[in-house]
């Protein structure tokens, strides 16, 4: 198992009090396995992404255990988590667009990242003009300055650079919100791409866009409410789905070729609960078609199938 | 990066022109004519003298002239070097009373500019870093630089000058020595220039620490920096880039301030009766002579572009943006 | 001196002010969000912050005093009405001057001009400011280029340089007068900062729908942009009033004040002049200075109050 998370829980500070943001959350990443974390916003999807790589100013670990690789990732104190990042644990932000350093040409800053980082710039350049290559930028790249490149050039060279120490473990996060459909699809095909030539071993790949990840992803995990709602073979989530949530979710999905006349698009009604006081039991009680008495009560993730587990009383 | 050079020229061509323009419109406009009833007072001191003024006189103010004519005179004389003679200190040209206090005035401006604003932007930056330093240096400065220039002065004088004694209160040098490369004179000179300096130091300084300080939170909170970080990038390099990009606006605030801080330095020097180009306008106002005035304006505009275009090269050289040909803004 | 260049994302905004120290700037302008049923929550978490409160109070502390001083004592500030070198005392709150003149009575006299010439200059900078600022940040083009050449001459120009020429000549000069030029000569810095401003919400695309309605443009600068920059400009008023106290005193002592009447740069302007320094006549010139500092620091505190009052980013902890 490349990276297991063991019932973490992230919480925000606020004026208010604590958000709930990601409340006790289990699930593994298998060794070359690219799993797809998926859920609406606010479900927790980017906290638990962030929080395996660097916590926000804001975030405040509570509890739960991550490990990587066997040994433990200690995401609570950001010192001791250096020297883990970039090497085997790296990250694609959601920012991708504006993570360069504006004033600095891109090869000049890959070069004092990687300096400070103990690594040598020289003994990698062929190899960074290598991947850029690959993704289909040329080396001029790197004598250039961050302005001078469109939105998906910059989300290149960021997947480029992250990935450049071959980590264990790749984050990307929301990594083609931004984009257009066909640059889209050029990233994704990357991200496998960079795992078959084993620049990085395992993928976490975090959208809402349940489409890419049925394209790349192994296994899929859905969120909900800072919790687990399912996790599923990709085949198996989409085509036979287990908890309500997920069907649901599938279900509203636009098919191709379907006329309004023959399928209606619907959505769940309702929306999340506040994670500032989040209820007690399954927080998808209150907009779930199949709630019944026992929902009070927090429904434990079961192992229904090989690989596939569902957090539902009604599912399991 | 000529396109960059080329817009900040015409710039300041620009102004120079308006500067001069409205240095030479301003007396026609105003009511009465003072200048008249001055020279009439001149030509009777020293009738020899007088004509070499009433001859500048005449030709950029006379009523003989047709006024575009007298604008040109102006510019002529202008690019001569030729400011007109004084009044007040009849019959010393202007360009050399100006010369005499301008040494003095620049020993203020340029040490207490430089300094400030690198030791500003130094500990505006530790205070960012640092809460405990921020605690004290953020009230301090914004006390500091919501000081009007002349009341810390003041406050200086009084303090050190009156009731401590520890250093002299006006004046430039002592009334024993007299303007020489002795050590006499440069000894006495420091003591004097102390006072106002550290006024227009402190001052300076309070704004540029806060300015700093906000400039390098906000690149900490910027996308780079939490990418760098979540690379596991040293603190340092974190710090470096910050510090880099945070002096960009500063550098251009300077330029933005340049205007303000000489006014401040002609107001301190008014306070301690130093010798610069502030206290002789002041005393140029006060005994209505007008030449000087004018010729003291034009100096101060003149030296104010210099100073701006030298900080637009200083900025070529820190932002290598600019040298690629693209504004130097933020992407 | 913090002056960071106005386009600048704001919160570390520090206006240009004019002849004085500059402002330090709280004043953050990210790109403003629409938000105009933010109002309520503005003002509740107005009345939590600190710093607006105590910045408020300061200004409004002496703008009392401004208006009811002159009530509070019946002499003259120009006067002789006592003894002259006198210390404070129960007669003479502030002791007299030289010439025997209270100077209690010439402080709130002072302090009168002060906001006048403060509150007439800054909201004239602030007028032209931001009729520069729309006009270049929402045409754009050619128009754009020439405001902003006009705005560059105007900004290099030392202000102080300028009203020195022309106070010269003008024999006789009023407290209008002195608001006019100032405000004829601070507006660059607002100018630059709302065009910034206006540039970011014009690409926007509620402008866009405007446009295409047919609405005109003034409409639409009045009444689609303008209020969503409506904290930003409030802000920069607050600098600019700012500003404009500080000029006003810079000139008041130089001499080249209003002839008439009393102003605290003026009272600082005969301390220094009738040797209050060498005599130690500590009472002449600190309340002037201190009033200075006092209303000035208060504003800048109120704007550093207002950002985080307007910004949620900044209002935790």
């Amino acid at each position: 198992m490349a990276l297991a998370v063991d019932d973490l829980k992230v919480y925000y500070r606020t004026l208010q009090g604590d958000v709930r943001a990601l409340d006790g959350i289990s699930f593994g990443v298998g060794d070359g396995e690219i799993v797809g974390l998926a859920g609406e916003s606010g479900c927790g999807k980017s906290t638990l992404g962030k929080s395996l790589v660097r916590l926000d100013g804001r975030m405040r670990y509570v509890e739960g255990h991550v490990t990587l690789d066997g040994e433990e990732l200690p995401v609570w104190n950001t010192n001791d988590m250096n020297r883990f990042r970039f090497k085997s644990i790296s990250l694609v932000p959601q920012y991708a667009m504006s993570a360069l350093n504006p004033t600095r040409r891109i090869g000049r800053m890959i070069e004092e990242v990687l300096e400070s980082k103990g690594v040598s710039f020289e003994g990698l350049s062929p190899e960074i003009e290598r991947r850029l290559e690959l993704v289909g930028l040329s080396a001029e790249v790197l004598g250039m300055f961050p302005i001078e490149l469109s939105g998906g050039m910059k989300q290149r060279t960021v997947l480029v650079l992250s990935t450049l120490l071959n980590p264990s473990l790749l984050v990307a996060d929301e990594i083609t919100s931004a984009l257009d459909v066909s640059t889209q699809k050029a990233v994704a095909r990357a991200l496998v791409d960079f795992r078959r030539r084993g620049f990085v071993n395992s993928m976490l790949v975090i959208t809402h866009d349940l489409a890419i990840l049925h394209e790349i992803s192994d296994s899929i995990v859905v969120m909900y409410a800072g919790r687990l709602a399912e996790k599923a073979p990709a085949e198996t989530l989409v085509h036979s789905p287990r908890h309500p949530y997920t069907q649901l979710l599938i279900s509203s999905l636009p098919m191709m070729g379907a006329r309004f006349s023959e399928r209606r698009l619907t959505g769940i009604p309702g929306r999340p609960p506040s994670l500032l006081d989040p209820p007690a039991g399954c927080r998808f009680r209150d907009r779930c078609p199949v709630a019944f008495a026992k929902c009070a009560e927090q429904p434990p993730v079961v192992e229904v199938d090989s690989g596939h587990q569902v957090a539902c009383w009604k599912a399991a | 990066m000529k396109s960059y050079f080329t817009r900040k020229l015409v710039t300041y061509g620009l102004t120079f022109f308006v500067a001069v323009t409205i240095d030479w419109a301003i007396p026609r406009l105003m009511p009465g004519d003072p200048i008249a009833s001055m020279l009439a007072r001149a030509s009777l001191q020293d009738p020899q003298q007088a004509k070499a003024m009433v001859a500048y006189y005449n030709e950029t103010f006379g009523f003989n002239t047709p006024l575009w004519q007298q604008y040109l005179n102006f510019w002529v004389q202008l690019l001569h070097g030729n400011l007109g003679v004084s009044i007040w200190l009849f019959p010393t040209p202007v360009v050399d009373v100006i010369m005499r206090a301008l040494p003095y005035t620049l020993a203020l401006l340029i040490p207490a500019i430089t300094l400030s604003w690198i030791a500003g932007n130094k500990v505006g930056a530790l205070a960012a870093r640092r809460k405990v330093l921020d605690n004290t240096v953020l009230p301090v400065s914004y006390l500091l630089t919501a000081t009007p220039y002349m009341w810390l002065g003041i406050l200086l004088a009084w303090v050190f000058g009156s009731e401590l004694r520890w250093l002299p209160l006006s004046g430039g040098y002592a009334f024993s020595v007299s303007p020489s490369w002795t050590w006499a004179f440069v000894h006495s000179a420091f003591w004097h220039w102390l006072l106002p300096f550290l006024s227009l130091f402190l001052v300076g300084f309070g704004g540029w620490a806060i300015g700093m300080r906000n400039m390098i939170i906000y690149e900490l909170e910027s996308d780079y920096t939490h990418y760098l970080e979540a690379l596991g990038a040293s603190q340092r390099l974190v710090r470096r880039y910050a510090f880099r990009n945070a002096m960009l606006p500063q550098l251009t605030g300077l330029a933005l301030a340049l205007g303000v801080i000489v006014a401040g330095a002609l107001v301190t020097e008014v306070v301690f009766s130093y010798p610069g180009l502030g206290y002789l306008i002041l005393q140029a106002i006060q005994n209505e002579d007008y030449f000087l005035i004018q010729g003291t304006f034009l100096f101060i505009i003149l030296g104010v572009l210099v100073a701006n275009f030298a900080i637009d090269i200083v900025y070529v050289i820190v932002d290598p943006r600019t040298r690629a040909g693209m504004q130097g803004s933020r992407g | 001196m913090a002056v960071t260049d106005p386009e600048y994302p704001a919160s570390v905004l520090v206006p240009e002010a004019t002849a004085g120290p500059v402002l330090p700037g709280g004043g953050p302008a990210r790109p403003a969000a629409p938000r105009r049923s933010g109002r309520r929550e503005a003002l509740h978490f107005a009345f939590r912050n600190k710093k607006l409160l105590i910045g408020l109070g300061t200004v409004c502390f002496f703008l009392l005093l401004a208006i009811a001083g002159p009530y509070l004592t019946s002499y003259s500030p120009t006067a002789t009405v006592g003894p002259p070198h006198a210390h404070p005392s129960s007669s003479f709150w502030f002791g007299t001057t030289t010439f025997g003149q209270d100077v209690f009575s010439q402080f709130v006299h002072g302090l009168r001009a002060t906001f006048i010439v403060g509150l007439l200059g800054g909201s004239l900078a602030a007028l032209i400011g931001m009729v520069v600022g729309f006009t270049a940040g929402y045409r754009g083009g050619i128009v754009d280029e020439v405001l902003t050449m006009l705005t560059n001459v105007v900004l290099v120009i030392p202000t102080l340089a300028v009203l020195l020429i022309v106070a010269a000549y003008l024999t006789v000069r009023g407290v209008f007068i002195e608001a006019l030029f100032i405000g004829l000569t601070s507006w660059p810095w607002a100018a630059r900062a709302v065009r910034a401003q206006t540039f970011s919400l014009t690409s926007r695309e509620f402008v866009d729908v405007a446009r295409l309605s047919g609405i005109p443009d003034r409409s639409i600068i009045l009444r689609e942009i303008a209020p969503n920059m409506s904290s930003y400009l409030f802000m920069t008023f607050i600098l600019l009033f700012g500003g404009a106290v500080l000029i006003a005193a810079t000139l008041d002592f130089i001499g080249l004040g209003p002839t008439n009447g009393m102003s605290l740069g003026l009272m600082m302007n005969n301390a220094v002049l009738w040797a209050a320094l060498q005599l130690g006549m500590w009472w002449w010139f600190l309340p002037p200075g201190l009033g200075i500092m006092a209303i000035v620091g208060g504003l800048y505190v109120m704007n550093v109050g207002l950002d985080e009052v307007f910004n949620p980013k900044l209002r935790d902890t």
